[in-house]
């Protein structure tokens, strides 16, 4: 029998490397004036936490705090330079408002692309295709190339193929930015059912409303360092996005209005 | 939509999913040979690749019989009409075109695999594949558009009175071997390098017109060893050069009117074992080519 743990961040730590100068008449120039040539900025800074299976949690804070990169290492789409990120089973989900879609490509087409890279195989994807194209509700878009769709579109249709991959770790970076209303209610929806079904559920968001609903726990990240991790309430008073009001009018505006 | 304006501030007990899989590094699997064990992605990705090269244009895959055929045609009038050259050299129009196939296979996997990472941005940023599917993906669809020029090829020499052999087909096989494996290194080599500088791109362009020239295209082997002599031999180190001598000693050869006395005059005696060196070459470079993709790995998500 394996563990219980379904991510485990260990000091890990993430930079980038900011480049001032990037011709090489640029270059020349700064090294001549001994100018810095390039710069690193720390994303990450040694951020440790373990999340159980099954436990849903929310990564909060301001932007450029270091969620998205964080969740990029978790994804896999990173490594961190030093200390591990380790997870358990597959993971699906959506980076930063819409999913690596191929702009020449159609809907469908993509769909089958995305599902493929997420782990799905062929005979899965056909058997689930009519749920994700209805849940998208793309109609007779679904055959034009997604570089045509409207960013809502497609975040419709990233979102879609994300949930319906039967993964066991779920991430959702500010999935609900650009939706509307009837669709950002159906997402969290789903969220709640993935939630339900005991998988784990990374979400990154700035509406308190939707983390009090649908997590556990809250991670608030600071300038790449973990500020605060814990209870919800706790977590969201932490941020500092209630600004001292709780009370039950404030609390329906910002459920899932403010999650921009 | 009404249980949305409760807040829950309780948790509720409920399933936990276990799953019995083991703790592991999300982005642990790459290289090629997970490229490999993937090949539903890689099948979907060559196929959006053949699709998406030509989209929106109205001769769509009919360009890849076009361009090389154009190349030939130039060649053939300046080379062969105009300057006169290689009369000695029978059916000289087969001997260019073996080695206009197989350059275009390369530069074609060269060129597009070195922009397939920059291409697929979108994707590369976003999802966790192994990033080495790109310039195979490259190769492969080159590969695809090589079968029907090589279909031509076999047309014309049966035309011409030529026979298949054994030899001759896997002095075609191995010659396509070689190209795959050099073509796929060097686009392993290239496409990491080229998200850092766009600069590689062009160094790529300045590599392929290299080739044209550095392989027995447009002038007989034989030559090469004329101007040479014994130093031709480092010549038939060029991978590329001995997969054109396999071509055309697999098609061309079969075409002379004395196909004994003309492989003895303008194929190296020795080419096999040169073939045999290429293939290794392919293999030490595909090497170096990933370990040099996997130390820049790390970077090109950021970098694009």
């Amino acid at each position: 029998m394996s563990g219980t743990e379904s991510v485990v961040v260990d000091h890990a730590t993430k930079n980038f490397t900011l480049r001032y100068h990037r011709t090489f008449k640029q270059m020349t120039v700064a090294a001549v004036r001994r100018e810095n040539i390039s710069d690193t900025f720390r994303a990450v800074d040694d951020v440790s936490f373990t999340i159980e299976q099954g436990e849903s949690v929310a990564l909060m804070g301001l932007n450029g705090s270091g969620k998205s990169t964080l969740l990029k290492l978790i994804n896999g789409v990173m490594r961190p330079e030093s200390g591990s990120v380790l997870t358990r089973g597959r993971i699906a989900g959506l980076i930063a408002t819409g999913a690596g879609f191929h702009p020449q490509l159609t809907g469908r087409e993509n769909v089958f692309l995305n599902a493929a890279v997420m782990g799905m195989s062929e005979a899965e994807t056909r058997r689930k295709f009519d749920d994700i194209a209805e849940f998208a509700e793309l109609g007779k878009f679904l055959d034009s190339p997604v570089g045509h769709y409207s960013s809502g579109m497609s975040a419709r249709l990233g979102f879609s193929v994300a949930i319906h991959v039967d993964s066991d770790i779920f991430l959702a970076d500010e999935v609900l930015a650009v939706g509307d209303k009837p669709f950002k209610e159906k997402c969290i929806e789903r969220m709640q059912e993935i939630r339900k079904s005991g998988r784990t559920l990374i979400y990154v968001s700035h509406a308190p409303g939707t983390v009090r609903k649908m997590c556990d726990r809250v991670i608030v990240l600071e300038k790449g360092r973990v500020g605060f991790d814990g209870g919800t309430i706790a977590g969201i008073r932490y941020v500092k996005y209630e600004d001292e009001r709780l009370d039950e009018e404030q609390i329906e505006d910002d459920e899932i209005g403010a999650d921009i | 939509m009404t249980d949305v304006t409760q807040p829950e501030t309780t948790v509720p007990p409920r399933p936990i999913r276990h799953v019995d899989a083991p703790l592991k590094s999300p982005a642990a699997t790459t290289g090629l040979l997970e490229v490999f064990r993937r090949r539903y992605l890689l099948r979907l990705l060559v196929r959006r690749e053949i699709s998406a090269r030509y989209q929106g244009s109205f001769l769509g895959l009919l360009w890849s019989y076009i361009n090389p055929l154009s190349q030939f045609f130039i060649y053939y009038v300046v080379i062969g009409v105009l300057f006169g050259l290689h009369q000695d050299v029978p059916n000289f129009a087969i001997h260019m075109f073996c080695g206009i196939i197989i350059v275009h296979f390369f530069t074609e996997t060269f060129g597009a695999g070195t922009r397939s990472i920059v291409r697929n941005k979108s994707l590369v940023v976003k999802m966790a594949l192994p990033r080495e599917m790109f310039p195979v993906a490259s190769m492969l669809v080159s590969g695809y558009h090589v079968l029907p020029q090589v279909v031509i090829m076999i047309v014309v020499c049966l035309l011409l009175g030529w026979t298949p052999t054994v030899g001759g087909l896997a002095a075609l096989l191995l010659a396509l071997l070689i190209i795959a494996l050099v073509g796929t290194a060097m686009a392993l080599l290239f496409s990491a390098a080229n998200v850092f500088f766009r600069d590689i791109g062009n160094v790529a362009a300045i590599l392929t017109n290299f080739v044209r020239f550095g392989v027995p295209m447009i002038y007989p082997y034989t030559m090469v060893q004329e101007k040479f002599g014994e130093y031709a031999q480092f010549y038939l180190l060029n991978p590329l050069a001995d997969a054109v001598l396999l071509f055309q000693k697999a098609f061309w050869v079969g075409t002379t009117p004395d196909p004994a006395f003309y492989e003895e005059k303008h194929i190296p005696d020795n080419l096999w074992a040169y073939s045999g060196i290429a293939v290794v070459t392919g293999v030490v470079l595909l090497v170096i080519g990933q370990l040099v993709f996997t130390r820049l790995e790390n970077k090109i998500p950021e970098r694009l």
